[in-house]
């Protein structure tokens, strides 16, 4: 196997991960734009661990309302960017820092009680997966290979 | 610029998936709220609005507090006012459950709480460390809380309007009466009464008087058992033949085995009054600090905590005093020389009773009211209205689920738009608001709406509420939620229950004569009272 070939698979394999990422991502915005009675209240209430305050505060009247709209805004803007293949490393960062406050907000710490979970997880859980994958996708941009970035790549390889 | 087909591909690729997902992701949540929006607007359940009342106006309404004990100063607090020896225990907790991470907000819900037109003028309590308590921390440089030794002395003052009376339930109908007679406002609490003459007694002197009479079932005032009325008066649950209401408690202090304070002592302590018209017996610091469980003083579960389930559905269903009642159960989980059951189950027959019916006319009256309850066990299991086409879980939260033969919801169970294991209605008016429970007990009365509700998202205090609404009649003379006819209602039914229980028998209610029916040659009120020996030894005599 040469080391072209173990590129092309590992990129293909990338592009698959970018767009399923992309994928949960931009469900997660949609069907929160679309359901007027979405809040991220209960989730940031019963927040837990060292930060359990800080995420307390956002549940604030006046600020919980922009709090929600920047969440779906930010899952939209990655789960767009990462399907498309265009400013994926800005829709990775955006995706590690969403992640990193959905783990920071309910931390799988074993002596914290875990609340609206599915699975069993023991400092690791899915989130925290999630984040590390984004890293990958951040470090790794494929959307040349399949995106717009492709496009954009040729147009100005023509024009140059 | 050339593209070729494979650079499309590759490069507008992601277009289509995207698409995919927005189509799937709207399509789906639109979908779903259509199908609520059909299943909500079938129901047309109008949410309770927040209680308004005319504001208290004028010179604050100088109230006397009569019994300073555990809900003396929890009533005291709905008034605005707190012990410093509150506030400092409740400063401890929430800085220990920051520590540890979790919400308590009792202290920044009471100092939320929105002021009352009120002043506590007088406080009445026959043990020397809790007058002194309310002294010490009620009064100001505008006023000095005034110490009575007697009732009496409190109500004919005339400087007292209203009185708050939070002592053992033998002492709330002469106190009530005393006040009402002397045209003074009264907030007593439940129950009502302790027998059936002064039950009888306490409602022609109420409706004789000017004072303003609020029996003390705060729960009244929670918006979801207003949201419950609209459902049961537009018939959503059809013909609701049976109710299960309970109460399981497993700790010590849910068996009224309440702390003794350290000071107590026949010095300090006016144990003839305390007695009064109970059995004489020597100073007894069990039967002062948790006078529940003896019927000498309380009345069990049947005055204590069913009648706060009966009134629950009473405020709910308006159905009244039950046609008859059987009871039953024992003194089970707390041997301790108490003589009331800690395990008990009342059977309340309301035959002519009904909510509506979506079947043929005539094929459906009548309801059984069950109430059952153990000090022994804590399991929370939740108060249901079972009817022929849904039934309902009333608490703090309402949810409704069809059932699977309802005539009503037939059509809609046939399309599928409805399943009998999904909720077609869920009231959470806490959605927004975050909690902060500590105990056991306080955790049991919050589930069932007795503690507080929730406005525009905010926790606020029932029994606030029930406070303001009466201080706000007194100013009006408006109506108030509890009044003597809820509260003779109330009464008679828990003493049925109590009496079934005593005698083992069936007890019935003669609405035309307004009187329990008498049975045999049996002196009722005189059963009700009557204090067999305690069963099991109280801890401290164990070896």
């Amino acid at each position: 196997m040469t080391t072209t070939q173990l590129n092309r698979k590992l990129t293909n394999a990338l592009v698959l991960l970018r767009v399923f990422i992309g994928w949960h991502f931009l469900y997660e915005g949609i069907v929160k734009v679309y359901n007027p009675d979405w809040t991220s209240f209960g989730y940031l209430a019963s927040a837990q661990g060292p930060f359990s305050s800080v995420f307390g505060a956002l549940t604030g009247e006046a600020i919980l309302p922009w709090v929600d709209t920047m969440n779906w805004l930010a899952l939209m803007f990655v789960g767009i960017t990462l399907i498309l293949g265009i400013f994926e490393k800005a829709g990775a960062l955006v995706g590690m820092a969403l992640l990193a406050m959905y783990y920071l907000a309910h931390p799988s710490f074993p002596w914290l009680d875990q609340i609206n979970v599915e699975g069993s997880y023991w400092f690791v859980n899915k989130n925290l997966i999630e984040l590390v994958a984004c890293w990958i996708l951040f470090l790794q941009p494929t959307g040349a290979t399949f995106g717009l970035t492709r496009l954009l790549s040729k147009t100005k390889t023509a024009q140059s | 610029m050339s593209w070729t087909r494979r650079e499309a591909l590759f490069g507008l690729g992601g277009i289509p998936i995207l698409g995919a997902i927005w189509w799937a992701g709207a399509r789906g949540t639109v979908g779903k709220r259509r199908e609520r929006d059909a299943i909500l607007e079938t129901l047309n359940i109008q949410p309770s609005l927040p209680p308004a009342v005319p504001a208290i106006g004028g010179e604050p309404v100088k109230v006397g507090v009569i019994g300073f004990g555990i809900r003396g100063e929890q009533l005291c607090r709905a008034l605005g006012y707190a012990t410093d020896e509150w506030i400092a225990d409740m400063e401890e907790a929430t800085a220990l459950a920051k520590a540890e991470g979790r919400p308590f907000t009792a202290l920044e819900d009471f100092r939320n709480q929105d002021p009352l037109n009120v002043r506590i003028v007088g406080v009445c309590d026959i043990f020397d460390a809790r007058a002194e308590k309310a002294i010490r921390s009620f009064s100001d440089e505008q006023t000095t809380v005034k110490r009575y030794r007697t009732y009496t002395e409190m109500i004919g003052s005339g400087d007292v309007e209203a009185v708050v009376i939070a002592t053992p339930d033998h002492w709330h109908a002469p106190m009530a009466m005393e006040a009402l007679r002397n045209n003074v406002h009264v907030y007593v609490e439940k129950p009502m009464t302790h027998t059936l003459s002064e039950t009888y007694e306490l409602r022609d002197t109420a409706l004789n008087s000017k004072g303003i009479l609020q029996v003390g079932h705060q729960h009244r005032q929670t918006l979801s058992f207003k949201t419950a009325q609209d459902i049961i008066d537009k018939g959503i649950l059809g013909h609701v033949s049976l109710i299960t209401t309970n109460t399981n408690r497993n700790d010590d202090n849910g068996a009224w085995n309440y702390e003794i304070h350290p000071d107590a002592s026949p010095d300090t302590i006016d144990w003839a009054q305390f007695l009064g018209s109970a059995p004489e017996i020597p100073f007894n610091l069990n039967h002062f600090f948790r006078w529940r469980k003896w019927w000498a003083y309380g009345s069990g579960l049947s005055g204590d905590l069913l009648t706060h389930d009966y009134d629950r559905l009473n405020c709910v269903l308006k159905m009244g005093i039950p046609a008859s009642v059987m009871a039953s159960g024992g003194i089970y989980t707390h041997r301790d020389g108490r003589n009331v059951p800690d395990v008990f189950q009342a059977n309340m027959e309301f035959p002519d009773f009904s909510t509506g019916s979506s079947q043929v006319k005539g094929k459906e009256k009548g309801m059984t009211f069950v109430y059952s309850a153990s000090l022994g066990n804590g399991l929370n299991r939740p108060t249901m209205l079972m009817g022929h086409d849904a039934s309902m879980e009333l608490g703090n939260r309402l949810t409704i689920w069809p059932d699977g033969r309802s005539t009503r919801f037939a059509p809609m169970l046939e399309e599928g738009k409805m399943e009998p294991q999904s909720p077609i209605y869920h009231y959470n008016p806490a959605a927004t608001a975050l909690d902060g429970v500590s105990s056991a007990t306080s955790q049991y009365f919050a589930d069932k709406g007795l503690m507080w509700t929730y406005i525009d998202g905010r926790r606020v205090d029932s029994t606030f509420l029930h406070m303001r609404e009466w201080l706000s009649a007194i100013r009006n003379d408006g109506p108030v939620s509890c009044g003597i006819q809820e509260g003779f209602e109330e009464a008679i039914s828990a003493h049925m229950a109590g009496l079934s229980w005593k005698l083992g028998r069936r007890v019935e209610w003669d609405a035309e004569a307004q009187r329990v029916k008498p049975i045999d040659e049996i002196d009722l009120d005189a059963a009700l009272l009557e204090s067999p020996p305690g069963v099991g030894v109280p801890p401290e005599q164990m070896g």
